[in-house]
């Protein structure tokens, strides 16, 4: 333990003999480390990012859709013909056992009215179920209650932006909403989710009971049919087997023949932000592997400058040798050198590249994340640079013939 | 009892690409324990080849070289470093101290690569700063003393390990006749005081009067080799 500290003292002695040269070395080291911290905080922040979106859009979701038809040579897309209806989603509630909560529903675009104030956003009206398949939890009020729910009641769930914009400071609770001049009481208001993935205010929109909506709202065109049903499966693991079985009970009942294309769709929002997750890592593994290579361009440096330094120490080397150093006292006492500039220029640029994110990110809005195990990472691949770098100059040190190192001038 | 160190029909050649040098052609010599040998001769005889194959620091091409029975023909670098640290003691003419390193530490260089603790390692090479009489000196780096204490405090750092052999290559080569004598001195009175044995190589025919063997080197052989009864001492030096 003392062999070791008194190596990087004189590690360190050497070092400081030509310190403007051993403070230019580093700096390759500290832009590579800082580079490669900064880098990973920038890719993870965008990953957690996505996470949190994932997370706030529901977990295990599937989303039915109805459509898309064909009639006389004219095929719809999904969700602009009705296909689906209620029976629908309570088969696959009923049916199918991966399957823990089911809301169908329909949605459209109306303009609400509070006193003097109007605001156009969605109304969804979903069964009481949606708040828990989306993960939605209530800021106030209360959800609405299967009575309400059946008998079409007219009660509404704001969300967030709505009821900023029609209400500012007054608490909506218990006031009436006019949605299409039909007067709703405002039963509850969600907590804000913010955007989704594709920049989409989430909190823009109204909830009803699905029945209110079908049969005061819209819908009227096609009764008892729901444009797309919404269905959490049981643990993400089962949210594929829930796809499947989906497919085939709708199949059955919508009776398509083989070669017959499905009336409906379903779509696998996870699978969807899984990738877009995915793909932010691999940026992330790109950005750092991009920071990584100046960290290599500095342990080139370090390999230059320890080189220059075993040819400036010649004579050095030949007394240490002649007086008795075997050949890994002189290649560890180079490569602990080598080791002391990587490790100084990595903590240096750990700081530095903290420092760095922080402005950047207060600059750029972007989201970063620090996590211990990229710093730790970071140190160590410098410390693995100046190893792998500092090893060639060091063994071509250990390998010096004394008699002509004794001689070198 | 066997010689200190013994050598046959040592052969050194070196090859320039296609020129052979042959450095030395067959030096067969012994010395005994607690001699003060001056080995003498021309530039290209052969005398720093022979030191250099003496301290372990060459292998010759052909013939045996044993230094107390161990023969280092087979050795590894690091076994020959090991018994360079253990057995012998350099003095070059260059001094060869370690720059920005203090006397002291220049010192404790040999027992640094023997393992010796710290702190035994303090204690002996304040020994040894005092056997050349540099106590209090032993904080001053080699910038800061004068060429004969710098080649004091490498007689110091040979002396450390208490080698079986000093080994002097030019040891007042660059120093002024004054200083030389006081060098002279300190050998004589570590191979009268403290029986160590020394081989130094001089070009000086003054200097090697203080040794109690005198060797010739000519291209590459011992052509005279003859006693020295009566060594000069720094008393006799100082009165001419």
């Amino acid at each position: 333990m003392t062999r070791l500290f008194t190596s990087f003292r004189i590690a360190l002695r050497a070092l400081m003999v030509n310190k403007m040269r051993s403070a230019l070395t580093m700096l390759g080291i500290i832009i590579g480390v800082s580079a490669v911290i900064a880098m990973i905080a920038v890719g993870s922040g965008a990953k957690a990012r996505i996470e949190e979106q994932i997370a706030s859009m529901g977990s295990n979701l599937l989303m039915v859709m109805s459509g898309s038809s064909t009639s006389g040579g004219f095929r719809g897309g999904a969700g602009t013909v009705p296909t689906l209806n209620v029976d629908d989603a309570k088969a696959i509630q009923t049916e199918i056992p991966a399957v823990k909560y089911v809301s169908p529903s329909v949605s459209g675009i109306a303009q609400v009215v509070f006193g003097n104030q109007n605001w156009s956003t969605i109304i969804s009206g979903a069964a009481p179920e949606i708040l828990e398949i989306r993960g939605w939890s209530l800021s106030s009020g209360r959800p609405f209650t299967q009575q309400e729910s059946d008998g079409a009641a007219k009660v509404c769930i704001l969300g967030r932006t709505v009821a900023e914009n029609l209400f500012g400071g007054i608490d909506p609770i218990g006031q009436i909403v006019r949605i299409k001049k039909i007067p709703f009481m405002v039963i509850g208001v969600l907590s804000p989710k913010g955007q989704s993935t594709w920049g989409q205010d989430q909190d823009d929109l109204i909830f009803v009971p699905l029945a209110t909506a079908q049969k005061r709202l819209f819908g009227m065109q096609f009764p008892g049919m729901v444009r797309s049903i919404a269905v959490q499966a049981w643990g993400p693991e089962r949210v594929k087997e829930a796809e499947n079985q989906i497919t085939d009970l709708l199949k059955q009942r919508h009776r398509i023949q083989p070669n017959q294309d499905n009336d409906f769709s379903v779509r696998n929002l996870t699978e969807v932000m899984s990738s877009a997750e995915q793909s932010a890592s691999v940026m992330s593994l790109l950005l750092g592997a991009i920071a990584s290579i100046s960290l290599i361009v500095g342990g080139i440096g370090i390999m230059n400058i320890m080189l220059v330094s075993v040819t400036e120490r010649t004579r050095e080397i030949g007394i240490r040798i002649a007086v008795g150093a075997k050949g890994r006292d002189i290649l560890l006492q180079f490569l602990i050198e080598s080791l002391v500039l990587s490790l100084l220029g990595g903590i240096m640029g750990i700081g530095i590249g903290i420092l760095g994110t922080v402005v950047l990110s207060s600059f750029t809005q972007w989201p970063t994340l620090f996590s211990i195990q990229a710093i730790l990472l970071a140190f160590l691949f410098s410390g693995s640079v100046g190893v792998f770098f500092g090893f060639y100059p060091a063994r071509k040190a250990s390998l010096l013939n004394p008699i002509e190192a004794l001689r070198y001038e | 009892m066997e010689p200190l160190i013994q050598t046959q029909e040592l052969v050194k050649v070196y090859y320039f690409g296609e020129v052979e040098v042959h450095a030395l052609r067959g030096v067969s010599l012994s010395i005994e324990k607690g001699e003060f040998v001056a080995i003498m001769g021309p530039s290209g005889s052969g005398k720093s080849t022979f030191m250099n194959i003496l301290g372990f620091l060459d292998q010759p091409t052909r013939g045996q070289y044993l230094l107390e029975g161990i023969n280092g023909e087979h050795l590894s670098r690091d076994e020959l470093a090991e018994i360079r640290n253990q057995k012998i003691g350099f003095v070059f003419q260059g001094f060869n101290l370690l720059a920005r390193t203090s006397a002291l530490e220049n010192i404790e260089l040999p027992l640094i690569y023997a393992r010796t603790s710290t702190s035994k390692r303090k204690e002996m090479a304040q020994k040894a700063l005092s056997a050349v009489g540099l106590e209090g000196r032993g904080h001053h780096h080699p910038s800061q003393l004068s060429g004969g204490e710098q080649q004091r405090v490498a007689i110091a750092r040979a002396l450390v390990n208490q080698p079986s052999i000093l080994l002097a290559d030019e040891p007042t080569g660059n120093l002024d006749s004054k200083t030389s004598v006081e060098i002279m001195d300190i050998f004589q009175r570590l191979n009268g005081d403290m029986g160590i044995t020394i081989i130094m190589i001089t070009h000086e025919p003054d200097i090697a009067l203080f040794a109690k063997r005198n060797i010739h080197f000519r291209d590459g052989v011992i052509v005279d080799d003859r006693e020295n009864p009566t060594p000069v001492t720094v008393g006799e030096e100082i009165q001419k």
